[in-house]
């Protein structure tokens, strides 16, 4: 699979593209609700998002996520798919890489134990980035610390800068509770709640007064994740008797029926075989055109097939502490690493 | 492989290698091992069946008991109000909505407060404050009822006269149930405080311990999806654990049923149903405890024993009952570990 740039199917990207530009504006929107100095276009688009929108009296966290365009982004959304899919929109990277996430200086901490230390890094728009690395270096920590999925973590403490759309996502007078809704995660282990496959989908739509066309909404998050056509004829039946592969599709689309802007993937095929892997695969493929994908893998030919960047990450022999090694176009990372220890790891020279 | 057989070998040694893994070690099925799970066996069935004859034996007498009561007054004690041994007068309806509604308030009230720790303790709480309150709020299980019924006497009874009823009076008076006090301040009311006090810690730290075994990941996953804690919580937290909570909830009433002796301490010894629950009253419980001792008429020791039988299929039909939600909620599980 070539992660280079291929000239998208117009039709389709273009739709895509609009969408999109809706959800970045929600995103100023919401980070013009958190701080208190409001530039004064984000403020105008905030105002044409949410004044036509007919429920009122939803919560203020959502409003963007509930504005109409989103009857027409899951419309576009869905062609999107159906053209990828069918092979005419492999769009590779957006012609102008824009940074959605700036990493500046992050290190983290356990208590006392450093797991990451000095990262810095951009993740571009519309793109697979893969992290990879021995085990014990920190990539799951990066991951977490991106959606403030650490918070909760005895002892954690971050220092550096996580800027998201140029918005520190430490900042005080940030909720993490929109950070994570915007930034969406799928973890190692597939985790679907004990309720329906219906219901794992509707429940976070239904906490964030997503309500309208919830059945819609749900079609489109499976359709989504590539599971409609296993799941529609059961969609009430326990999501614990889905296959391994299956429920991890399904968490991918309990991710994005909250229509995040991110999605961060904690190996997310390392439970499953290699057929499910594959599709598990082929998704990301789609869904890069609409999200941003960020993805741990342990398996190198799953970053090499995947992914357009690949930043490694590796113990530092003296602190014990992770850090960023090498951080480039996946072609790069894989065939021409600046680094040695990169090219050592890559080519399992790894001690 | 080397690493299994090295680990072995200080019991093997070099002849019993010889012979092959089958005979390593001493050989089962030995005399002394079929005497001892025989022996186990044996004392297993021998336990379980002096419960069932104990149990036998306290239905037994429970009815025996009862029964001259039972030909005597027939059903109508059960929908009899008075109770008035001095007249003859047996009436069980008293005791029996005494027991209702003392039941219900507590729960009404202990349910929602134990679950409310109990979340406290295992979701919001440092691991400070969970520490040292989470042992206290066991400890307070730990009192005897006697004595919670001697302070419900003498704190809580005079307090709630003073303040709360005429409180409840004013503001909720519209209802029969909360109709004029007693001027003690004793009546169901109180008792249902008293009970909630006894009830509280079995359910909260039942459930805090339910609850913090609520898996981390199903938690991340709600958290990751935006969700607030609350939503967590309801999301994810209290489904998990319903069926116990329920079960614990269960456990809880069954005490409020057969508390007898802080309920009577406080209840106020009343003969007659009052709608309001600051009137006096009295429980199944509490009447037997009043009662069972020293009466000098028969019928009315046989009409003790009727309450008694009374209580006892209360308690059933709630084991029963705690049994068949419970089995629902296993059932709604087992279908989603399938
Ligand atoms: N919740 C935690 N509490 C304390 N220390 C932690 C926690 N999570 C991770 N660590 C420590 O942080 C360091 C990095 O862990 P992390 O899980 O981020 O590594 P990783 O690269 O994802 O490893 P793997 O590939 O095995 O998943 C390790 O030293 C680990 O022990
Ligand atoms: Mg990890």
């Amino acid at each position: 699979m070539n992660p280079n740039v291929t000239p998208p199917s117009q039709s389709a990207f273009g739709a895509v593209e609009a969408e999109f530009d809706a959800l970045t504006s929600g995103v100023a929107a919401l980070s013009a609700n958190a701080e208190t100095a409001t530039p004064p276009e984000t403020a105008s688009a905030d105002a044409t998002q949410t004044q036509p929108h007919p429920s009122g009296g939803a919560k203020p966290r959502i409003r963007i996520g509930s504005a109409p365009v989103h009857a027409s982004a899951m419309q576009s959304a869905e062609s999107a798919t159906v053209d990828a899919l069918s092979g005419a929109g492999r769009a590779g990277a957006a012609p102008a890489r824009e940074s959605i996430f700036d990493v500046r200086e992050m290190s983290v901490s356990y208590g006392t134990n450093t797991a990451i230390s000095g990262v810095t890094m951009q993740i571009q728009r519309n793109m697979i980035t893969a992290l990879i690395g021995p085990s014990g270096c920190g990539k799951s920590t990066f991951l977490r610390s991106l959606n403030r999925m650490n918070d909760s973590v005895k002892g954690f403490s971050i220092s550096g800068q996580v800027l998201y759309h140029g918005h520190d996502v430490y900042a005080g007078s940030v909720d993490p509770v929109e950070v994570r809704r915007r930034i969406g995660m799928v973890f190692q282990r597939p985790n679907p709640f004990p309720k329906s496959i219906y219901d794992n989908i509707a429940w976070a739509p239904r906490n964030l007064r997503m309500k309208d066309d919830l059945d819609r909404r749900v079609e489109y998050a499976l359709r989504g994740a590539a599971l409609w056509d296993e799941v529609k004829d059961r969609l009430h039946a326990s999501a614990l008797g889905l296959s391994g592969g299956q429920q991890q599709r399904l968490c991918i689309a309990r991710a994005i029926a909250i229509e995040p802007d991110v999605l961060l993937l904690d190996e997310p095929a390392s439970a499953l075989d290699p057929i499910a892997t594959l599709s598990i695969e082929q998704l990301m493929q789609t869904l890069k055109h609409r999200y941003t994908i960020v993805i741990v893998t342990h398996n190198m030919q799953q970053a090499a097939r995947i992914a357009d960047r690949t930043a490694f990450f590796s113990l530092e022999a003296t602190s014990r502490a992770g850090v960023l090694v090498e951080y480039d176009d996946t072609d790069v990372i894989f065939t021409r690493p600046r680094d040695p220890r990169t090219s050592d790891y890559v080519t399992g020279r790894f001690g | 492989m080397s690493g299994g057989s090295g680990s072995l070998s200080p019991a093997l040694g070099p002849a019993a290698a010889a012979r092959g893994p089958w005979s390593a070690g001493r050989a089962r099925g030995t005399k002394t091992d079929r005497f001892g799970d025989a022996l186990l066996k044996s004392l297993c069935a021998a336990a379980s069946l002096l419960a069932v004859v104990i149990l036998g034996a306290i239905f037994y007498q429970v009815l025996d008991g009862a029964s001259a009561a039972f030909s005597q007054l027939g059903i109508g004690f059960l929908v009899h109000e008075v109770w008035q041994p001095n007249f003859g007068h047996f009436g069980a309806a008293t005791f029996i909505y005494g027991t209702v509604v003392v039941s219900l308030v507590t729960m009404v009230i202990a349910v929602p407060l134990a679950i409310s720790i109990g979340l406290y303790l295992s979701t919001t709480a440092s691991g400070r404050v969970r520490s040292v309150v989470g042992p206290l709020v066991e400890m307070l299980a730990a009192i005897p009822s006697v004595i919670l019924g001697f302070w419900g006497l003498i704190v809580l009874a005079p307090f709630l006269q003073a303040h709360a009823e005429p409180f409840l009076h004013s503001t909720l008076g519209f209802l029969p149930l909360f109709g004029k006090g007693e001027t003690t301040g004793l009546g169901l009311f109180t008792a249902s405080l008293i009970l909630t006090i006894m009830v509280v810690p079995i359910v909260a730290a039942i459930s805090r311990d339910l609850f913090l075994t609520v898996p981390k990941d199903l938690q991340d996953g709600a958290i990751a999806l935006g969700a607030t804690r609350w939503e967590v919580v309801r999301g994810v937290i209290l489904p998990s654990a319903a069926s116990g909570v329920v079960a614990a909830a269960f456990l809880g009433l069954g005490r409020a049923l057969g508390e007898a002796i802080a309920t009577l301490q406080v209840i106020g010894g009343g003969n007659f149903i009052h709608a309001s629950l600051f009137g006096t009253g009295g429980t199944l419980a509490s009447r037997i405890a009043e009662d069972a001792l020293g009466t000098p008429y028969a019928l009315q020791l046989s009409a003790v024993f009727y309450l008694g039988a009374i209580l006892l299929a209360m308690e059933l039909v709630l084991n029963l009952a705690a049994q068949a939600i419970m089995r629902r909620f296993d059932a709604f599980s087992a279908v989603a570990a399938r």
